[in-house]
């Protein structure tokens, strides 16, 4: 019998705040800092301390709720998730429950199918937990250390209904939210820091069916790897289970990374009776409506509507618009050219020029794009020295390339090196009769109907000048003494 | 509305508590007698009333995103059985 999948996806995403959720604390690089240095009493759970809210993250989860077309709640409620846990050091961990913060959203991931609209749930706030270690004793005795740094770091859990049907339909939606993230600045989207993590639940059902199978849920999933491979051997477990006439039971179960299998976490089914209730210590958390009509004000263009812009508005082909959209960096410096070059450049030109010669470079000598040494006016510049003939195309190149290396601009680099295009006829003519001239028997089997000579001869004329040529000219050039020298 | 002991069992155990056989009787009594109390309170009819939460006029208090220090990394860790370099250190927590 043929299964269909279905998927839902929990995302957790840390917020870039400076200072924690609750309290002041810094918000330290969890992965770097010295242990337990990023640490008050009201996040070591200290007894007769007070959470306050901290307003930037919470405008930050307004900004994600919006982009993902939330309905935003007036009031939502902390709530007290209970559970015993050495990383959670109050014995609950503050979140939102029946109240959250946002619901009924939407995002719109790309498919070889088309476009398709994935529902979101909920969208709320809650507080990070501190990081486990585990470590063995010399004499084999193991031991856990815990570092509470990234507890109380704000955390944004955005829920899916489970609209998805495959893994390419997963990675669709977990990339785009990834991107939203980034865009609207809620989060850095740096993976290896553990800045974003998923959970997902898996459940199959025959094809056609509307109910919903029994479904696992997959914890701690810190990349999109893991995501994928964890989801995968999910669905291939359940699938053999099912066919063989087995029932799948309802679990929680962890990725391991090493064996690549999904496992059991039956300690955590216990803690899932988590008793939550509103969070006494906290009064409702009160978003009027000119904030979130300020919020709104303030999103930026996300990826997708910018990169259907670029495709409609400059006439980019899909994969030169995702390239000059995902980054925000590089559609500002895209935008900053076409605003430079006016009507003087089409600004295809001047996408085919970053997302070509520049990215290239970049990929070459592993510099960053936010480092990047040529301003948009630099190319501009460049661009319009060609378009009026003045260098090349093959010495434009050249010259970029010096120009991203150098940071100098592109008059300098053309004079300092003398590339300006030769394009004085009666010059050219000179070098082509020469060129002629050296090379008889070429030019003989040219003549004998060997075509291909002629961009060989072509290529003596350009290396005589250095490159500098006019290739139009040369090659005219080149055409007119090679038919007036047939049958000499 | 009686407990039965094995619940009484699973709350002491998400509470971490170790219960005596005579402590599970005693508090499966006093944890029932409570829940017959909320039981007459569920009996009200609240459909159109929203529930309280909180006594004070609904206002925000949000705190600016400006990090003050946090404490030294020996006072976090002065009251800890077994600081371990930095850390705290606890009984192996398997994953």
């Amino acid at each position: 019998m043929p299964y269909e999948t279905v998927i839902g996806l929990e995302v957790h995403a840390e917020l870039q705040t400076r200072s924690k959720m609750f309290c002041a604390c810094p918000v330290v690089d969890s992965t770097r800092a010295e242990p337990n240095t990023a640490v008050c009493p009201v996040c070591a759970g200290m007894p007769g301390t007070l959470p306050v809210v901290n307003r930037k993250a919470v405008e930050l989860a307004l900004r994600v709720a919006l982009a993902l077309e939330c309905e935003i709640a007036p009031l939502s409620l902390f709530a007290r998730k209970n559970y015993f846990y050495p990383d959670l050091p109050k014995g609950y961990q503050i979140s939102q429950y029946e109240y959250p913060l946002a619901q009924r959203g939407v995002l719109r991931i790309e498919t070889a199918r088309g476009e398709k609209t994935v529902r979101i749930r909920r969208v709320h706030l809650e507080e990070d937990t501190g990081k486990l270690i585990h470590m063995q004793d010399p004499d084999g005795q193991s031991f856990s250390l815990v570092d509470l740094n990234r507890a109380g770091v704000p955390l944004l859990e955005i829920v899916s209904e489970p609209d998805m049907h495959s893994l390419e339909e997963v990675r669709a939606y977990a990339t785009t939210l990834r991107a939203i993230l980034r865009r609207v600045g809620a989060n850095s989207g740096d993976m290896e820091k553990g800045v974003i993590r998923f959970e997902a639940n898996v459940s199959l059902r025959p094809s056609g069916s509307q109910t919903l199978g029994t479904r696992v849920e997959i914890k701690n999933l810190n990349s999109f790897r893991a995501m994928e491979r964890a989801i995968a051997y999910e669905i291939e477990r359940q699938t053999d289970l099912l066919q063989n006439g087995q029932a799948v039971q309802q679990e929680t179960l962890g990725w391991d990374e090493a064996a690549q299998v999904t496992v059991s976490q039956r300690s955590k089914e216990e803690a899932h009776d988590y008793r939550y209730f509103p969070e006494p210590d906290l009064p409702p958390l009160v978003i009027e409506p000119e904030w979130i009509e300020q919020v709104r004000a303030n999103l930026p263009e996300l990826p997708q509507a910018m990169k259907k812009r670029f495709i409609h508005n400059y006439g980019l082909s899909a994969g030169e618009a995702v390239l000059l959209s995902e980054e925000e960096a590089v559609a500002r410096y895209f935008e900053a050219c076409l605003e430079q070059a006016g009507d003087s450049i089409a600004p295809r030109t001047i996408a085919l020029w970053i997302t070509g010669e520049i990215f290239g470079w970049l990929n070459q000598s592993g510099e960053k794009f936010e480092n990047l040494r040529v301003p948009p006016a630099g190319l501009v510049d460049l661009l319009r020295l060609t378009a009026k003939g003045i260098i090349n195309l093959n010495t434009a190149k050249l010259v970029l390339n010096e120009m991203l290396a150098s940071g100098k601009p592109a008059h300098a680099i053309i004079e300092e090196r003398g590339l300006i295009q030769l394009d004085d006829a009666g010059q050219i003519a000179d070098i082509v009769a020469k060129v002629l001239a050296e090379f008889p028997r070429e030019v003989a089997s040219y003549h004998q109907g060997k075509t291909t000579v002629f961009n060989w001869l072509l290529g003596q004329v350009m290396r005589q000048t250095a490159g500098r040529a006019s290739p139009a000219v040369a090659r005219a050039e080149l055409e007119r003494q090679l038919a007036g020298s047939k049958g000499n | 509305m009686t407990l039965t002991l094995a619940e009484v069992e699973h709350i002491a155990q998400l509470a971490r508590l170790h219960l005596s056989e005579e402590e599970k009787i005693r508090f499966r009594e006093q944890l029932s007698a409570i829940l017959d109390y909320a039981a007459r309170l569920q009996q009200v009819d609240t459909r159109d009333i929203p529930p309280t939460s909180s006594v004070l006029p609904p206002r925000s208090r949000l705190r600016e995103d400006e990090p003050r220090p946090a404490l030294p990394q020996q006072v976090i860790l002065a009251n800890a059985p077994f600081p371990y370099q930095g850390y705290f250190r606890v009984p192996p927590v398997l994953e």
